[in-house]
């Protein structure tokens, strides 16, 4: 265990709220059964109920996100999401807030690629409450030009602070952009500087009126409720607006065929110790022939997600020329996502050699495959994150979430520890040896600025 | 949760930085774990809700005298444990600085007669998680167990915590790790500001101290300092335990013994003098940077203070983790100058502080700092309304489950924390009471001896005059 060495994986991974494979419901007989129906104007709504505690997570997501944004348009998405927090005709700005802080709640939101999502965790008591605060923002908003100035500073604050402070992250950010060449994921979720600051009223208007629709929107409540209650509640606030005009088929462009190496290197004054990541596009869950993401799930722990992983033994324990090495699928994504290795030298050894031994490392096991016992031991770890990872019970409502507004169904989170369990160690190869090809990857490269010319 | 600025795929941007730092008391020292647990505690701090059964707090001490608090619950199939050796960081000798942090790094590297990889295979075999941390003021663990592989899990918790090898071998790796982490960070402006801001405010102290140590430091570490400080901290007079989960009050005295029977009955900690912070002071901190940070300190509460609820209701209206605070208002909402604004009550066990923090575009944070200062000379001369105190008093009462009671390990950190602070077994039916309590004259005089002081203050950024030029 490395107390301090976990910095590079952080900054790559960032806020991993929704990246893990689904995770099994709780089996108890009087506890756990998911529910799922459509209200009438098309809303869906998945009920997790969970007694332990007098708590409750209460979502809504909407499938949309920033790679449904118009062209030039970068950032509307998450702008938008900050937005829903003004003023609507029946309530003043800050009242949501103070009736969720008046009962020890919390809420926040967040954007990603393919949703964008809104919760609130409080007593059961409040679920009625927040249902209506939330229906009310869904088509009530108000939205003049004083505040969409106002907030428009904030998200270029926050890209200041996020990305443009972040070397790591100024980098990650064209390595996306180059990494996909035709899928709307080569933009960033924040947006672009320059279009950013252009985000204007009528823009969020136009976003607020396609989007923000019941028909395009999931709600998920999980926590001490009844799945009867919770039904009878959506009707009566969110059942009362009316359904939007249909939205087309979430049809984005994708990728050609990749025929190239490509690299992107940013040298920084603030970077030290330098270090490199390799991505590939891979299919993703909502995309990939049956069993195949399973495989890729099963692949990258093997590969690299641990300290047990192959990159960790072979690089940090055994050649010790890391000081991290690791591989990463996300595989939770609406289009074709990425399948990442990375890693960073300690020591006097060159970045130069640690690149050379994941390479190896990636080599050797799309040509052999994995060992029956690695594989039981990567199955075992998942299924037993299962019970491990039964978290708080708002991550169980954002592994619904984001599975359904990435075209996955509530049956599809039920049935993966049983897909991951069918997996072959002949298939775990296969996907190796079919995606992840050198000659074809995207490689991104931080270099500190005595090291420009190597 | 992590919160790294990156661009990264499939991130999602969060509307604002949570606020896990943000418990009242001491800072949360947990990466919060997984797994709910039936709470019906919370009927204790929600008078307004009904029972539906009650969980209760037991504290359980064992043959050889090692108390520990236990929540008994079998509704998950899970064993989660959490310890803390009293000492932490400020233990290490001057010029070993990072030892306790290494040390950390070690304890499933070999232990017993099993080497590091066999006693991580064994680890993967029994499906626990195990982890150690160094803090400040002590060395904390936590394992989670599945109930079924209690026994052997438990097992080699002992192994961990009483017979660790410190093997040469993981030992040089450990320490190229930390190094490696600590040279990635050596020309980054926030983490090179850190290190200013603490010396300026703690001096000498060993607060002032980097917790992994520096490249120097951390090379003279040998395995017969390691074993030293372990055998110096890792003692039962300083131990304090919390367990949640699937196992019984009687199974637990065995386990106990079994685990830290076998440690020595005395610490040998080195004295850790009290310190106050030094305020009325300015640091700059030039970097050509698209933003500027500024960070505010000012005088804080000890947690056996009196009037520690009456800082914490101040410190929350002020700046708190709920959207509603003044600095988020004043800062964010009305002016778009910062995507974060906060204040904090930094709790450590021989120092206090209120701290504030915020970034702003270079151009604007002359206006900013001026916007920040407004909000608390206004809180320190006026205090907040009765209404905002009436609306914090309901967050803080509500929030307490919601925010520490919603996993066993959460349960189980509380727990420590409630007997760290030696608040007594009975503090959750006591604490709305406490808060009830407090009255607005009473938040105002927090106001009033917190925040008149001149604070220290630090500017991260481009030079003021150059970005003014812009």
């Amino acid at each position: 265990m490395t107390p301090q060495a976990e910095w590079l994986r952080g900054t790559l991974l960032a806020l991993a709220l929704v990246m893990t494979g689904p995770v099994l419901a709780d089996n108890k007989p009087d506890d756990g059964k998911v529910t799922n129906f459509l209200l009438d104007n098309g809303m869906e709504v998945v009920v997790i109920p969970d007694h332990r505690a007098p708590i409750v997570t209460h979502m809504v997501w909407y499938k949309i996100g920033s790679a449904d944004e118009p062209p030039g348009k970068s950032g509307i998405a998450h702008f938008f999401e900050h937005l829903m927090f003004k003023a609507t005709t029946n309530h003043a700005a800050g009242a949501f807030d103070r009736a969720v802080s008046a009962i020890g709640g919390s809420n926040n939101a967040f954007t990603s690629y393919d949703y964008t999502a809104f919760y609130e965790t409080v007593v059961p008591q409040a679920l009625e409450q927040m249902m209506d605060f939330e229906a009310d923002r869904m088509r009530n908003l108000i939205l003049n030009d004083n505040v969409i100035a106002t907030e428009r500073d904030v998200i270029l604050e926050e890209r200041r602070s996020r990305i443009d402070s972040n070397p790591q992250a100024v980098l990650g950010e064209e390595v996306d952009a180059t990494l996909w060449q035709n899928q709307p994921y080569r933009i960033p979720v924040i947006g672009w500087m320059q279009e950013m600051e252009k985000l204007n009223r009528a823009d969020a208007k136009a976003f607020y009126d396609k989007y923000y629709t019941p028909n395009n929107a999931v709600l998920v409540v999980a926590g001490d409720v009844d799945p009867e209650v919770v039904k009878a509640l959506a009707e009566k606030t969110y059942g009362k607006i009316a359904r939007g005009p249909d939205l087309p088929p979430r049809v984005r462009p994708v990728e050609p065929e990749q025929n190239t190496r490509r690299t992107v290197t940013l040298t920084d004054a603030r970077v030290s110790v330098p270090n490199f990541s390799t991505q590939w596009v891979v299919p993703s869950y909502h995309t990939a022939k049956p069993g195949e993401a399973e495989a890729l799930d099963l692949l990258a722990e093997i590969l690299g997600g641990g300290s047990r992983s192959r990159l960790y033994q072979q690089l940090v324990v055994k050649q010790g020329i890391a000081a991290e090495a690791g591989a990463f699928f996300q595989g939770t994504m609406l289009d074709a996502t990425n399948f990442t290795v990375y890693g960073a030298p300690r020591g006097d050894a060159k970045l130069a050699d640690v690149q050379a031994a994941v390479e190896a490392e990636v080599a050797r096991i799309a040509k052999d495959g994995v060992t029956s016992g690695e594989l039981e031991k990567a199955k075992d770890r998942f299924v037993r994150s299962m019970i491990f990872a039964r978290d708080k019970q708002d991550s169980m409502a954002n592994i619904y979430g984001a599975t359904l507004a990435t075209g996955g169904s509530v049956r599809d989170v039920e049935e993966w520890p049983g897909r991951i369990r069918k997996v072959t160690a002949d298939e775990v190869r296969d996907v190796a040896a079919r995606y992840l090809n050198l000659n074809h990857s995207t490689s991104g490269y931080l270099l500190p600025q005595t090291q420009a010319g190597n | 949760m992590r919160n790294q600025l990156s661009g990264a795929s499939a991130s999602p941007l969060v509307r604002d930085f949570p606020s896990s730092t943000r418990r009242e008391g001491r800072a949360a020292r947990v990466a919060t774990p997984l797994v709910t647990l039936f709470l019906s505690l919370l009927f204790l701090v929600l008078p307004a809700l009904s029972a539906r059964a009650a969980m209760s707090i037991q504290e359980v001490t064992s043959s050889k005298g090692i108390t520990a608090w236990l929540v008994e619950d079998y509704s998950v199939p899970l064993v989660a444990i959490r310890f803390v050796f009293d000492g932490g960081t400020t233990q290490d000798p001057a010029g070993k600085e990072g030892l306790a942090n290494l040390m950390s790094g070690l304890f499933d590297e070999g232990a017993g007669n099993l080497d590091s990889e066999a006693f991580q295979i064994k680890l993967d075999d029994v499906g626990a998680e195990m982890s150690f941390e160094a803090s400040r003021d002590g060395t904390y663990g936590s394992m989670r167990m599945l109930a079924e592989q209690r026994d052997s899990a438990f097992d080699l918790l002992r192994l961990a915590v009483t017979e660790p090898r410190f093997d040469q071998a993981p030992i040089d790796r450990i320490r190229a790790q930390v190094l490696s982490g600590i040279i990635a960070n050596e020309l980054d402006p926030d983490t090179v500001a850190q290190r200013k801001w603490l010396e300026a405010l703690y001096g000498t102290h060993p607060y002032a101290r980097p917790d992994q140590g520096t490249r120097q430091s951390i090379a003279t570490i040998t395995a017969g300092d390691l074993i030293a400080f372990h055998k110096a901290n890792f003692a039962r007079d300083g131990l304090h335990v919390a367990v949640v989960g699937a196992i019984d009050a009687e199974t637990l005295k065995k386990k106990l013994d079994m685990v830290f029977g076998g440690l020595p009955e005395h610490q040998a900690l080195a004295p850790v003098a009290d310190v106050d912070p030094k305020l009325n002071q300015q640091i700059e901190v030039n970097y050509d940077q698209p933003q500027t940070s500024l960070q505010l300190a000012y005088p804080g509460v000890k947690r056996s203070a009196p009037d520690f609820f009456a800082a914490v209701l101040m410190n929350e209206i002020l700046g708190g983790s709920a959207f509603t605070s003044r600095l988020f208002n004043e800062v964010r909402e009305k002016r778009g100058l910062a995507y974060s604004a906060s204040s904090d009550l930094v709790d450590y066990q021989h120092a206090n502080a209120l701290a504030i923090a915020t970034a702003t575009r270079a151009d604007r944070a002359a206006e900013t700092l001026a916007v920040v200062r407004e909000v608390v000379r206004r809180m320190a001369q006026e205090g907040p309304t009765e209404a905002e105190l009436a609306a914090t008093k309901k967050y803080l009462i509500g929030a307490y489950a919601i925010n520490n009671l919603n996993s066993s390990g959460a349960i189980a950190a509380t727990l420590l924390e409630l007997q760290l602070d030696k608040l007594g077994i009975d503090y959750m039916q006591r604490r709305a009471a406490l808060i009830n309590a407090v009255t607005l004259d009473q938040v105002k005089a927090a106001a009033k001896k917190l925040l008149s002081a001149e604070p220290a203050i630090m500017i991260v950024g481009p030079k003021v005059g150059e970005a003014e030029k812009e």
